[in-house]
């Protein structure tokens, strides 16, 4: 874990309100696993006051240098959104649990939706294995991004938008679901958006497929001090409060607790 | 030149004048790798409580202008399970810990006390009565002078450490409250907890907090944290420490000059978590940029007419 102040060697906008920043930090490029993120400095005065947490996207170990996807969702991120090329950018990391991997697992699915995909790009850069399944979904086609270079890594490469733009016409948990009929994975790894995951567990469970899930929540201290990130963690109807920065941010699908569904217990 | 940084805190002696804020520095485990903890004047624990706490639903946190909302609601192990697997990795660090407790009732003060003996290695005890994010307890027992009194009153008969009350700005007179907790046995006051806030999502149109209000606190509160230790200061003798928004080593030397005897730093733990280290640093080099031979020199001299 480090604390850093790095250069911006490439910073660009990907679509309407996407973008990838790439920050020379050799000892993070070094330490950082998938499933890791970034406690990112988005300004420079008191307000807006915390650390925004990004994922890492991919790292390159032979230059130093850590990438992360974002989108500009508030003042946070539309402050570092105006970060030039060349400029400093203050970075805390990396942080939270990596996704494992047992070397047992030989049919590996990976599910994104939306910027869930960054994580699990680095992911699939990282596993070595032949038989993967790249599930991505986004709400357009403007909003796809990287599948040339998920195609090179991964086995099968499926889309799904909401607005059909590209690939299948729904949610990429129903284009997962609809694909269980012809494959069987012995894990499935995602990250997205609150209740594409949920939907996911739900599905996992079901089919009593092996899932791990990164979590999002709204975060403050990012190292496990201030216990404001914390979600339902747990079995059967038990759980404990366990921190998103520190325990998590990646889960195993069956612990999460959620707790508007009758799946728990 | 050489200038001395030492304080005394009704008996917790201190190296500088910084600890840490309650519930900001987790443990010390937490910062371990950034801040070297054998540097800070003492450190203060998350609040503990009687039994495990659960805390409360998220969203626990929401971003205001300079300053965040919190409403963690004293999730922790519970006091037991802190002295066992906590505690031994701090006292390795040589600095006096500080252990903050909350209870739901006096009679859980007194139980929490009577479990802080000499012997445990602890140097001081905090009583939290100012909680904002709890149901029962907290800021009922902390904005009420005569409740007040008989948590700080319960805890003082149970144990021989040094007992520093914390005390809540939401409030319509701390200083009646500082008497009250001072006559009931204080040996110190800590100020201020953080303050009742709200912060509504205007496309959600609910408030941003599963807990609806959370405490304020970041640099956003340090103009009400001074005023309030200002305030103190000139109503009670015992010692100060001072807390509320406190980012820069200025920050902490205002504390000191509005009458505390030691600073905590909080929320500005989390967005750099070297802060505490590097406001011991900047408080040194103010000293000797200003010819300043001893911090002591500082406390409360804002009050009195002659410049330092």
């Amino acid at each position: 874990m480090h604390l850093y102040d790095g250069r911006i060697i490439d910073h660009k906008r990907l679509n309407a309100d996407c973008y990838r920043l790439t920050v020379a930090a050799p000892p993070i490029a070094q330490a950082a696993r998938p499933g890791q993120f970034l406690h990112v400095r988005c300004g420079a005065t008191y307000d807006p006051l915390l650390r925004r947490p990004i994922s890492i996207n991919t790292v390159n170990r032979k230059n130093g240098s850590v990438t992360m996807l974002y989108r500009v969702i508030g003042r946070g991120t539309a402050l570092l959104a105006q970060k030039k090329v060349g400029e400093q950018v203050n970075v805390l990391g990396p942080l939270g649990q990596p996704f494992t991997f047992d070397p047992s697992y030989r049919k590996v699915a990976l599910v994104a939706g939306g910027l869930g995909l960054a994580p699990l790009y680095f992911l699939l850069q990282e596993l070595n294995i032949d038989d993967l399944v790249f599930f991505q979904g986004a709400r357009s086609a403007s909003e796809i991004l990287l599948t040339h270079n998920i195609k090179q890594l991964a086995k099968e490469l499926y889309l799904a938008t909401d607005d059909g733009s590209a690939g299948f016409k729904g949610t990429v948990v129903e284009l997962f679901v609809n694909q269980l009929a012809f494959q069987n994975f012995d894990i499935v790894y995602a990250a997205g958006p609150q209740p594409m995951l949920r939907a996911l567990c739900l599905e996992l469970k079901r089919n009593h497929i092996k899932g791990q899930v990164s979590l999002e929540e709204r975060m403050g201290c990012g190292v496990g001090a201030c216990l404001c990130c914390n979600v339902k963690i747990g079995r059967g109807n038990s759980w404990v409060y366990k921190r998103v920065c520190a325990d998590g941010p990646v889960f195993d699908a069956e612990e999460v607790y959620w707790d508007d569904s009758a799946n728990n217990g | 030149m050489t200038v001395r940084t030492m304080v005394d805190v009704a008996g917790i002696k201190m190296k500088n004048p910084v600890t840490t804020a309650a519930g900001t520095f987790g443990n010390g485990e937490e910062y371990a790798r950034y801040v070297n903890i054998h540097d800070l004047g003492a450190l203060c624990v998350k609040t503990l409580t009687l039994e495990p706490h659960h805390g409360n639903p998220p969203p626990r946190i929401a971003e205001t202008p300079g300053g965040i909302l919190n409403a963690v609601g004293l999730q922790n192990p519970g006091i037991d399970y802190f002295l066992e697997h906590n505690l031994p990795w701090l006292l390795r660090h040589n600095i006096p810990v500080i252990v903050s407790i909350a209870g739901s009732t006096v009679e859980e003060y007194a139980l929490l006390a009577a479990k802080l003996t000499p012997d445990t290695g602890i140097a001081g005890v905090e009583v939290n009565i100012s909680c904002p994010n709890v149901k029962a307890g907290g800021i009922a027992f902390g904005s009420n002078a005569e409740m007040a009194a008989d948590v700080i009153s319960a805890v003082r008969q149970n144990t021989s450490l040094p007992v520093i009350a914390k005390l809540s700005p939401n409030v319509t007179d701390i200083k009646s409250i500082a008497l009250s907790v001072c006559g009931a046995g204080a040996d110190a006051v800590s100020l201020i907890n953080t303050v009742l806030g709200l912060a509504i999502d205007p496309y959600r149109r609910k408030p941003v907090l599963a807990n609806i209000f959370g405490g304020l606190s970041g640099p956003a509160i340090k103009p009400i944290a001074l005023r309030a230790v200002w305030q103190v200061y000139e109503a009670v003798e015992v010692p100060i420490i001072g807390m509320g928004g406190i980012t820069t080593a200025l920050d902490a030397i205002e504390f000191i000059l509005a009458g505390a005897t030691a600073v905590a730093v909080g929320t500005t733990n989390f967005i750099n978590p070297r802060a505490a280290s590097e406001i011991i640093t900047g408080i040194y080099n103010y000293l000797q940029e200003c010819h300043i031979p001893d911090i002591k020199n500082l406390i409360g001299a804002a009050h009195r007419q002659e410049v330092v």
